[in-house]
């Protein structure tokens, strides 16, 4: 069975940097200004925890069966 | 779609003194396509005024900053700026980034607020006390990003005037030559160099000393990144801050009125901080050019791959197709999604703590002196990136 990594934006955080849909433009989109996920679900990918890395909010979370992923420590 | 490039025109459009946006940047931002520029120095490049433009260039990797390096980059002054965080691309602008992002990011910044609050009062009562006229950059802008940064970092707070000489270089671009100014940032790396081996001694709770922690341990990054790391975060860390409050308060001076609301509505700052920073054209010109890596169309022009994009963020954040009346200062404007901080994976990282810094900075002081006053003659810096008063004498 394939893993799947949940991506999550709180939008109430999310300031509009533009800096997740620059580094993962598959993933993310800008929606009113605010960032959310392309897709709840996706494969797992390295450029989705520098995304929830990079957040100046802290408004990307990546979740694997309910564990934490990103931000990274 | 205009595709061949006419003669360029003579850039930086702004004015040194004063925080006026050009009229030609109307002008550009309504003639179709993009504008060909010249700065002083390096090949021309396109201009960007329009908002949604301005954010495809900075938000799309088609654009680099990285290709920079192989081109004559479009630039203020004789030298070249040289590697730095702004100079990179992702995965290795991402690596340096990710490791100071956490210590700036809103939940991190926002238990900095009560000191920050404490700092504001405690430098206007030194104010009050040595009385009016005071020069609000000196007393006021300048020592609270600086003391909130060396703290963070962990620089010590008295030697500012030395790194104020190195900062002022650094965002230079008066007649220091390139020799000059390579001179002074190795003066800079060589006093962080030293800051960094008594780190290593004697490590502290600070991030310069988890920037450390992630060289020796995790081998992150090399220690010449890590020493223009924490250069970029002393430099970038104080100097827009400390220029932006005395710019806010000359704006708010300029209509009056407005600080006696804000005294009298404090819970408006937040929301005017947004709208002074759209509103305020900071740069004396777009910098820091993007290479185009494809052929890409961008209002109306298609810019060749490796042809450079100046982005003016100032001349965005007065679109009309973006904010109605752009060119009224309206501290209750709503949907303020300015371009101040930049935008993309350059998106200002210490935004958070400058959006801190910048309220907290506000509030005290209308709170404190709702008659505050120019009490003499304005000088403004000459010669740099950005625009603001060098001193701004106030009575209140």
């Amino acid at each position: 069975m394939s893993v799947a990594w949940r991506v999550a934006v709180d939008r109430s955080r999310c300031m509009g940097s533009g800096i997740c849909t620059a580094l993962a433009p598959s993933a993310f989109a800008l929606d009113g200004e605010r960032s959310r996920p392309l897709s709840e679900e996706t494969a797992p990918d390295e450029a989705l925890l520098d995304a929830a890395d990079s957040c100046p909010a802290g408004a990307v979370t990546v979740t694997e069966d309910g564990r934490v992923l990103g931000p990274r420590d | 779609m205009s595709t061949s490039p006419s003669e360029p025109t003579d850039y930086p459009f702004n004015e040194a003194a004063g925080l006026a946006l050009s009229g030609k940047y109307d002008a550009a931002r309504r003639s179709e396509g993009l504008t060909r520029v010249r700065l002083p120095y390096g090949e021309p490049a396109w201009l960007v005024t329009r908002y949604a433009d301005a954010k495809l260039v900075l938000g799309d990797r088609r654009f680099s900053r990285a290709d920079a390096a192989g081109h004559d980059e479009p630039r203020q002054s004789p030298g070249r700026a040289d590697g730095g965080i702004l100079s990179m691309d992702p995965p290795d602008h991402t690596r340096l980034r990710t490791l100071v992002t956490k210590a700036f990011t809103v939940p991190r910044v926002e238990r900095l607020r009560p000191e920050v609050r404490a700092l504001a009062e405690s430098l206007l009562d030194d104010m009050v006390a040595a009385g009016p006229p005071a020069d609000l950059v000196e007393a006021y802008a300048l020592p609270i990003p600086v003391a909130v940064i060396c703290r963070l970092l962990g620089v010590p707070e008295a030697d500012r005037p030395l790194f104020r000489k190195w900062s002022d270089d650094a965002l230079s671009t008066s007649s220091l030559t390139a020799e000059e100014s390579d001179a002074s940032r190795e003066e800079l790396r060589a006093y962080m160099a030293e800051l960094i081996a008594d780190h290593r001694a004697r490590p502290a709770d600070d991030l310069m000393t988890d920037l450390i922690g992630a060289r020796d341990k995790d081998d992150r990054l090399s220690e010449r990144e890590l020493i223009d790391l924490c250069v970029a975060v002393l430099v970038a860390g104080h100097e827009t801050t400390a220029t932006q409050v005395p710019n806010f308060v000359h704006i708010l001076l300029d209509h009056p009125g407005e600080v006696a609301r804000l005294h009298d509505r404090p819970d408006l700052i937040p929301g005017a901080v947004e709208e002074l920073l759209r509103f305020v054209p900071l740069g004396m010109a777009a910098s820091m050019a993007r290479y185009a890596t494809q052929d890409v169309e961008v209002g109306g022009t298609l810019v060749r791959s490796g042809e450079p994009v100046l982005v003016s963020v100032g001349a965005a954040n007065r679109d009309a197709l973006r904010f109605p009346a752009p060119d009224t200062l309206d501290l209750g404007r709503e949907g303020n999604q300015h371009v101040g901080f930049g935008h993309g994976v350059h998106h200002c990282l210490g935004a958070p703590l400058a959006r801190l810094e910048l309220q907290e900075a506000l509030r005290a002081l209308v709170l404190r002196m709702p008659g505050i006053h120019v009490a003499g003659d304005i000088v403004w810096k000459t010669e740099m990136l950005v625009r603001g008063p060098r001193s701004m004498p106030v009575g209140w």
